[in-house]
């Protein structure tokens, strides 16, 4: 029952997991397809709120699934459901193969000792120190004193709380409150970790060094995480594949890079509004649809190919004028996603049709946004 | 006064102690296992249960509506059934248990509702049982106001004492009243006052002490 390799000590993996930039590319590799959890046509209602729809999901052995809504959407409700806080009126739950809908309380325990969570406000317990806090799932599973003294230290030293272990939570910040929730949700060797909103309340900086653990977690124990948020960063730092909620349905899910180039609702779009390239304000303020000065397209695609040297190819391809008004590219998982927006002199038809011809030889979605009179 | 009052002081102050400290200990031992009931059967709580919420509940009620001095001759054939006679301190700890009982049941039940939802989720989710989440969540968490709430019942249980001289308990509430009040006599009536303040005052002190140390909610 240990997390560490012999030559993987907790501080090298600590060390090596903090030290990666939390924006580098996720080689995605399951150990095998084999799902950890399932669920299928799950629905849930208190009183007249429909809080979860017909949901289908899978969630394969050793990915980050972010689940990603507005609150109010479902994902809390969803998420307690994978370990039977919540029970469904209708579906099936499958965690490790095993169907956990209508199980009793009593059958649940086993069930939820696979299963660990992260919490928003930490809920840890106050009158016990970290090391007992720690410890309180492996004594529920019934491991004796002298290797859970063991495992506490080693799960301490993970996630880089070695000299806290006597410390009550009160004297702790929220991020060490937080690494001790996620050393206490993996003390039992879960199958699964449920994350839920667990950057939520805590400071930017902070945020980003709690999921550079859980990646790093991901990649060195290979544990299987979902993640609930309302914030796409969070998704687009540590996730594999996303799925957007919106009133207690699924309305979109895919790999990260895949939904951050090619958003399909108009819920994901806002989600994403902060993180992509949008048209600048002075420029969006004068928009119209009426043909006259330039004409303004935004173009995105995304692919493994789509690398560096396009906008030089584009620029060299091709013969007629434009602005680059705004827009870059974008690293998510080992792919590019690129996103801008240009101006071309409405006037000139031919140069127009070159350009969205070679923009569409490339595959690149192109989209027209409006006109703009030329200010000069 | 006299070497006699203060020997008479002595004893009743002997008395006092016995009895709020039995019955005390008694309210504990009895009033948190209700307290705790009250919050598990509670709606929402781990072991919801309407039907046992509402009895417990109702029996409660009516045991604290009772004036003590109703109670206490009230449980006198009890009393007697109990522990052989209806007078002195021993008979007289009889409804002192009983009343306490009830009443700390409810300052109890308060602490423990107060109990954070999330931290019962929490280790719920660990797959933990019910006794573990009373053993190592709402017992520990609630803890120190639990403390505190005992505290005050044993304040109320020496107020409660004073009238255990209806049945000859003895103690210092029926000393103020026979010497102090019938015989006139000042000086008793106000060492008797003294010694109760000092009395409350020093198991508020000690209380306050042992909450201070056990309460880790605070940096």
């Amino acid at each position: 029952m240990t997390l560490f390799s012999a030559a993987e000590t907790p501080y090298t993996a600590i060390k090596r997991g903090v030290a990666e930039s939390i924006h580098d590319e996720t080689q995605v590799t399951f150990r095998d397809s084999s799902s950890v959890v399932r669920l299928q046509g799950v629905s849930r209602r208190f009183g007249q709120t429909q809080a979860l729809r017909d949901i289908s999901l899978t969630v394969q052995k050793g990915e980050i699934l972010g689940l990603i809504g507005r609150s109010g959407a479902g994902k809390s409700t969803l998420i307690r459901c994978l370990n039977g806080l919540e029970q469904p009126d209708e579906g099936v739950i499958e965690i490790e193969g095993r169907n956990i809908t209508g199980l009793s309380e009593k059958q649940l325990q086993t069930v939820r000792s696979r299963v660990g969570m992260v919490f928003q406000h930490f809920n840890l317990l106050s009158a016990k120190t970290v090391a007992q806090n720690v410890a309180l799932p492996l004594k529920i599973a019934g491991m004796d004193k002298a290797q859970r003294q063991q495992r506490v230290a080693e799960l301490l030293a993970l996630v880089g709380l070695a000299d806290k272990a006597q410390s009550y939570p009160a004297a702790l910040s929220g991020g060490q409150k937080q690494r001790v929730g996620i050393a206490r949700a993996l003390a039992a060797s879960p199958a699964l970790l449920l994350c839920d909103e667990a950057t939520s309340a805590l400071d930017p900086e902070t945020t980003r060094s709690i999921l550079a653990l859980l990646k790093s977690l991901n990649q060195k124990l290979g544990i299987t995480i979902l993640l609930i948020t309302h914030e796409m960063e969070v998704i687009k730092s540590v996730a594999h594949r996303v799925a957007v909620i919106d009133a207690g349905h699924i309305i979109e899910q895919g790999p990260v890079w895949q939904v951050f180039a090619h958003p399909q609702s108009d819920l994901t779009r806002t989600l994403l509004r902060g993180l992509l390239p949008q048209l600048p304000e002075n420029i969006a303020a004068r928009l119209s649809d009426q043909p006259q000065g330039d004409v303004i397209y935004s173009v995105h695609f995304a692919g493994d190919d789509a690398q560096g040297d396009l906008l030089t190819r584009f620029a060299g391809a091709l013969p007629g004028k434009f602005r680059l008004l705004q827009g870059g590219i974008d690293h998510i998982q080992h792919y590019a996603v690129v996103r801008f927006f240009i101006a071309l002199p409405a006037a000139n038809a031919a140069d127009e049709q070159q350009i969205l011809s070679w923009l569409h030889a490339q595959q690149a979605q192109v989209e027209l946004v409006g006109y703009v009179a030329s200010d000069d | 006064m006299s070497p006699v009052m203060i020997d008479l002081l002595l004893n009743a102050l002997g008395e006092t102690v016995l009895m709020t400290a039995i019955s005390g200990l008694f309210s504990l031992v009895a009033g948190l296992p209700l307290g705790l009931i009250l919050v598990m059967t509670s709606p929402g709580g781990i072991a919801e249960h309407r039907g046992v919420n509402r009895v417990l509940g109702l029996i409660i009620n009516s045991f604290r509506s009772l004036p003590f001095i109703i109670l206490l001759v009230a449980l006198i054939p009890f009393t007697r059934f109990l522990v052989g006679t209806s007078l002195g301190t021993w008979a007289a700890i009889v409804p002192l248990s009983i009343t306490a009982t009830p009443y700390f049941a409810r300052v109890a039940e308060v602490s423990l509702r107060e109990v954070d939802r999330g931290l019962i989720d929490a280790v719920r989710a660990m797959g933990a049982s019910k006794l573990r989440i009373v053993w190592d969540v709402l017992i520990p968490e609630a803890l120190p106001g639990i403390l505190s709430g005992f505290v005050v019942t044993l304040v109320a249980l020496i107020g409660a004492s004073a009238m255990a001289g209806a049945i000859g308990a003895g103690g210092l509430g029926d000393l103020a009243i026979r010497y102090g009040y019938q015989r006139f006599e000042t000086s008793v009536m106000i060492a008797v006052i003294a010694v109760l303040i000092v009395l409350v005052c020093g198991i508020q002190w000690v209380g306050d002490r042992l909450v201070q140390r056990i309460d880790k909610r605070h940096a």
